[in-house]
């Protein structure tokens, strides 16, 4: 029997103990007429651990590897070798939640040193021990901004269209029924950013400004001037970061004059594999004065009965568990793993090499946009400064050029055509430290090549019908 | 030591990170940044003694019998984690077009038709990234739902008192007033009080069943009838699936819509704290509320339905499809297992669980509902230690973890004073089982005669009792350096 | 038994009011209060200058293993509260009555006060829990 140890010698001894004749017995309190012993004719007859792997060797290879240019909030970075070794070790891999925190000393201790390494690459007091994802972190963030803003008691909050859709989409879908409501803010269509020049001269009573750097685009934002207008109408500011741009931008605590209030994002780039959109973490943290009004679990320094250091979960009462219907959030487990793996990740590379993979990434997004620049009929939109992204104009149709490219094995980017149709044929692009100068040589080469078959499609006059 | 005590100024770990130094060209100065941070500097060996020397001061389940009630701490199988963690799994791009995913996504669209089968639910979405929010998304569409037919006047989600706390908590993310109902003496939902609380201004109730309590909700029948005709819904949180894996299914109770915790009784790993996975079924008439993303098949083609594709959804929940990998492992634990391996879940972590109890009570231990039958779990209350003996629930947990053990679930669920809520699972052998009962009769037999050195435990673990009251006042919540 | 002190007033929410010479009132949380929640170690305090209803929340008292709200026992304005408290929450459990009071309210009805909980009435609720 798969993973279950009793001989039939147990099993007659525990009845026995318990008094009754079967283990059926033991259901005696389940009305009959809900009963349904027989009730999973659709699930399969159990496979062997051989037989499973052939199955899921299969389907993996299916998905064959593929030549990514994709980002938009999933970027592939080479992961140390130790990441993954050290995280599947079965003492981080299948504990749980650090409720006994004298049996749990080793995630405890990790989770503090990420919150130090978090606080010191965004620049702010104080970090979260992770929320479940980037879109959902920002959806926590809006609500602890409504809860914390003291000087105004507005529900509405500032969102610019320059943050990624899906994390827009999430926040709303989760903040909405609270009678939250993210007012969109238009991007300037040259720079491909919220032009401060631009901001609403009398915008209103509103509790928060959110700031993507970089945004969805790769276009750095005028993070100081968003930052200091927001709070000079009383607003709190609330960053969206990506964290390996934070080893070379200024982090969110630097903004301005006095800085962002909350930091947030997602924390896939510290060392989870792009792995078809999870797990990976959402990361948060803000000024001292918030502490007691940011969701998840929070982990704290302090001393045993015999004065010892030691770490434990520290101010619970704002947890669902404690505080129920007026906990901060319901969130209760997160992603601990991922966060073992970032701690790991971001010991091995370091201040300095964080700084390289940054850099690296950047340089190399900025040779492909050098090489994409030969193709005809392909045109970088947006005449700003980046990091490690950017948008391309292409004068064929996304979908078309995108599926001739996923033939060969390469994904060319993500298009903009849904979410940002006023762009026309727009892709986004990112090549990060991962991608070789042939990497980026096949890609132009296959793109150009399908340039032209689809200019030769379409090229031929069309016969004129009577 | 923290690994930033073992850092050390200008130590470049190059191997892991581009050998190139940093050029950061083309950021003007305005947008970099000026001091680097505190990432340590150490090498490849201090890093992996650090954590490996870390990891060895947990407990886990992999090195502890760990019967932390309502959390389902079952072995987690290897193959799983393997098997997830194939080059062709890992490296896929969220936004992969269909036709470099059909791998992944056949292995969705099987889980969906799982999860379905065993829930006996219409439909099911993967997406819910943790049991409190497939929480959300449940009480999300039965807003959706009653907003959909203009029935503007439910404001009220009744829930049980005995209910996790991400019940209520989630029930004001959604914007309704959670009112709550009494328990009776043997575990059972006060019924009277539940017909006085019901009427038009509830939206549903909120149920776990087996309840928190241990014990399964005989009338859950007669529950579903109350609600059902006053235009409520029945929200079944799945924390207990393991318990009726195979024996019962949510969708035969009378439930609209019910999350699971993959984590749980799909054994991937809890992690030190998650991730988890909390795929949420419906009945029809929720159907159209489901949270996108979702996998459809046609003509043996597996494609994703999104925003655009389901008008009414209640949207999506993560950026992009929730916890993917774990939702991989959670498939191929089921493969693993099949149909037979699913019935005997619920039968032998029921079978461990009443074994245990009649046991502990044979050893003079109080049990708080002596009168029912263990589900896969059950409550212990420690009133008369603490009250006799000076000796509590925490004080029992602290001295298990000296006696190799990790502690069960403790004061909770709220209801029941001084308790322990133990949960085996299935996977546990006798052989652990017995040695947890002698461990217990031991601590029993020193609460009587050494009070004082159960109160003082643990002794054995890496620290001693942590002062909760320093963490809280005086926060240290991250390292600095050393005033230079 | 915990303290009950006679010339105070008292609410169902383990708050209790005192009358000050000016009309306005002190609040803070009993003695039973502080010791159900055990080591506190937070209180926010409300601000000064917010009118508050009648058992409307304007206050939070945290311990370790709780979090509670403080109910304003009247309907007024908040004229002061206890700065202390930031730093030594722990007044609370030290002298509930004296240097561990809350904040002071301007009620907006003289009449209010005379009709919140007497000693013995708290006492009996207080004694039931």
């Amino acid at each position: 029997m798969p993973f279950i140890p009793h001989t039939d010698e147990d099993i007659q001894k525990m009845l026995g103990a318990i008094g009754v004749n079967s283990i059926d017995e033991l259901f005696a309190e389940i009305p009959n007429e809900l009963r349904s012993d027989d009730g999973l004719g659709n699930v399969a007859e159990g496979m062997s651990e051989m037989e499973v792997s052939r199955l899921m060797k299969e389907r993996a290879e299916a998905d064959a590897r593929t030549l990514c240019f994709a980002g938009a909030g999933a970027y592939e970075h080479h992961i140390p070798a130790a990441v993954w070794e050290l995280t599947t070790r079965g003492e981080f891999y299948s504990a749980y939640t650090p409720y006994q925190a004298e049996a749990s000393q080793g995630t405890l201790q990790l989770l503090y040193e990420y919150q130090t390494m978090m606080s010191s690459l965004t620049g702010m007091d104080v970090s979260n021990a992770s929320l479940y994802d980037g879109g959902s972190a920002l959806a926590e963030a809006v609500l602890m901004a409504v809860r914390a803003n003291r000087k105004s008691k507005s529900r509405r909050v500032l969102m610019p269209r320059t943050v990624h859709p899906n994390y827009r989409r999430v926040a709303n879908n989760i903040v909405k029924n609270q009678g939250i409501v993210l007012e969109e803010l238009d991007y300037d269509r040259e720079g491909g950013f919220i032009d401060p020049d631009n901001l609403p001269k009398d915008p209103g009573d509103f509790a928060a400004l959110i700031i993507p750097q970089p945004n969805f685009f790769g276009v750095l934002e005028e993070v100081d001037a968003l930052t200091n207008w927001a709070h000079e109408h009383k607003a709190l500011v609330i960053a969206v970061v990506n964290p390996t741009s934070l080893a070379i931008l200024t982090p969110p605590g630097e903004w301005g004059e006095t800085g962002a209030d909350i930091a947030c994002g997602d924390g896939q780039p510290l060392g989870a594999p792009l792995s078809s959109g999870g797990p990976y973490f959402g990361f948060m943290c803000c000024r001292d004065s918030f502490v007691r009004q940011m969701p998840g679990r929070i982990i704290g320094r302090t001393t045993d009965l015999d004065g010892k250091e030691g770490f434990a979960l520290t101010l619970q009462a704002r947890e669902q568990h404690i505080r129920r219907s007026k906990a901060t959030s319901n969130i209760c487990t997160n992603q601990g793993l991922l966060v073992t793996a970032a701690t790991i990740y971001m010991s091995l590379v370091g201040a300095q090499g964080l700084e390289r993979v940054a850099s690296a990434c950047h340089e190399n997004t900025l040779n492909l946009l050098d090489a994409l620049a030969d193709v005809s009929g392909s045109n970088k939109l947006f005449n700003r400064p980046l990091f490690h992204e950017a948008v391309i104009q292409l004068e064929l149709p996304v979908e078309d050029v995108m599926r001739a490219l996923s033939v060969q094995g390469i994904i060319g980017g993500v298009s903009l055509a849904d979410d940002y149709p006023e762009l026309g044929n727009a892709i986004l692009v990112c090549a990060t430290e991962t991608k070789t100068a042939a990497d980026i040589e096949t890609f132009i080469a296959a793109l150009q090549r399908i340039a032209k078959r689809l200019t030769a499609n379409a090229c031929p006059v069309q016969p004129k019908m009577a | 030591m923290l690994i930033f005590e073992k850092s050390k100024k200008n130590r470049v770990n190059a191997p892991q990170a581009p050998l190139s130094e940093a050029t950061r060209s083309g950021i003007p100065e305005q947008f970099r940044r000026k001091q680097r941070t505190n990432l340590p500097e150490v090498s490849e060996m201090q890093a992996v003694r650090h954590y490996t020397q870390l990891s060895q001061k947990n407990f886990s389940i992999d090195t502890h019998f760990y019967p932390l009630g309502s959390c389902t701490m079952k072995y987690n199988p290897r193959a799983s984690n393997t098997l997830s963690m194939l080059p062709g799994f890992l490296g896929r791009h969220p936004e992969s077009p269909d036709n470099l995913s059909q791998g992944f996504l056949a292995c969705m669209y099987d889980l969906q038709e799982i999860l379905k089968e065993v829930t006996g639910m219409k439909a099911v979405s993967l997406g819910p990234m943790a049991g409190a929010q497939g929480e959300f998304a449940g009480v999300a569409m039965i807003r959706a739902y009653h907003d959909a037919r203009n029935d503007d006047a439910r404001t009220e989600i009744l829930v049980p008192d005995a209910a996790h706390g991400t019940n209520p908590a989630t029930a004001t993310m959604c914007n309704y007033k959670v009112k709550e109902i009494p328990t009776n003496s043997d575990g059972d939902v006060d019924i009277e009080a539940l017909k006085a609380a019901v009427g038009p201004q509830t939206a549903g109730i909120m149920l776990t069943n087996p309840s928190t309590l241990g014990v399964f909700e005989r009338r859950i029948k007669e529950i579903a009838n109350i609600v059902h005709k006053a235009g409520g819904l029945l929200y079944y949180d799945g924390a207990n699936l393991n318990a009726i894996l195979g024996k019962v299914k949510p969708g035969d109770m009378g439930f609209d819509v019910i999350h699971m915790n993959l984590h749980k009784t799909f054994s991937t790993p809890h992690g030190g704290g998650g991730p988890g996975a909390g795929p949420v079924g419906v009945s029809e008439r929720l159907e159209p509320f489901l949270p996108v993303p979702l996998v459809a098949k046609k003509d043996d083609e597996y494609y994703w339905l999104k925003e655009k594709d389901r008008p009414q959804s209640i949207g999506r929940l993560s950026t992009f499809m929730g916890n993917a990998g774990v939702l991989l492992r959670a498939y191929i634990y089921a493969r693993l297992l099949g149909k037979e391996g699913m019935h005997r879940v619920a039968e032998f972590a029921t079978l461990n669980a009443n074994y245990m109890m009649a046991e502990l009570k044979k050893a003079g231990f109080d049990m708080a509902y002596p009168n029912r039958l263990a589900t896969h779990e059950f409550i212990l209350t420690l009133k008369k230690q603490a009250k006799d003996l000076g000796v509590n629930t925490m004080d029992f947990a602290k001295r298990l973890l000296d006696y190799g053990f990790h502690a069960p679930t403790t004061y909770f669920p709220l209801l029941v004073p001084e308790c322990l809520l133990i949960e085996p699972t299935e996977t546990e052998a006798l052989e652990d089982i017995d040695a947890f009962i002698e461990a217990m009769k031991a601590i029993q037999k020193e609460a009587e005669t050494d009070a004082e050195k159960v109160k003082g435990a643990p002794y054995t673990l890496p620290v001693r009792k942590l002062d909760d009251v320093k963490a809280a006042k005086e926060l240290d919540l991250s390292w600095k350096p050393a005033a230079q | 038994m915990s303290n009950v002190p006679q010339e105070l007033r008292y609410t169902k929410n383990h708050e209790w009011v005192s009358l000050n010479d000016d009309g306005t009132v002190t609040i803070g949380i009993t003695d039973h209060a502080q010791h159900l929640l055990g080591d506190l170690v937070f209180v926010e305090l409300p601000e000064i200058g917010i009118t508050f209803g009648q058992e409307e929340d304007c206050a939070v008292v945290e311990s370790v293993k709780a979090a509670s709200d403080v109910y304003c026992p009247l309907d007024g304005e908040v004229i002061g509260h206890n700065e202390a408290l930031s730093d030594t929450p722990e007044l609370i459990n030290q002298d509930p009555y004296g240097d561990g009071w809350i904040f002071k309210l301007k009620p907006k009805d003289d009449g209010a006060f005379a009709e919140l909980l007497d000693a013995d009435a708290y006492n009996e609720i207080a004694s039931e829990e």
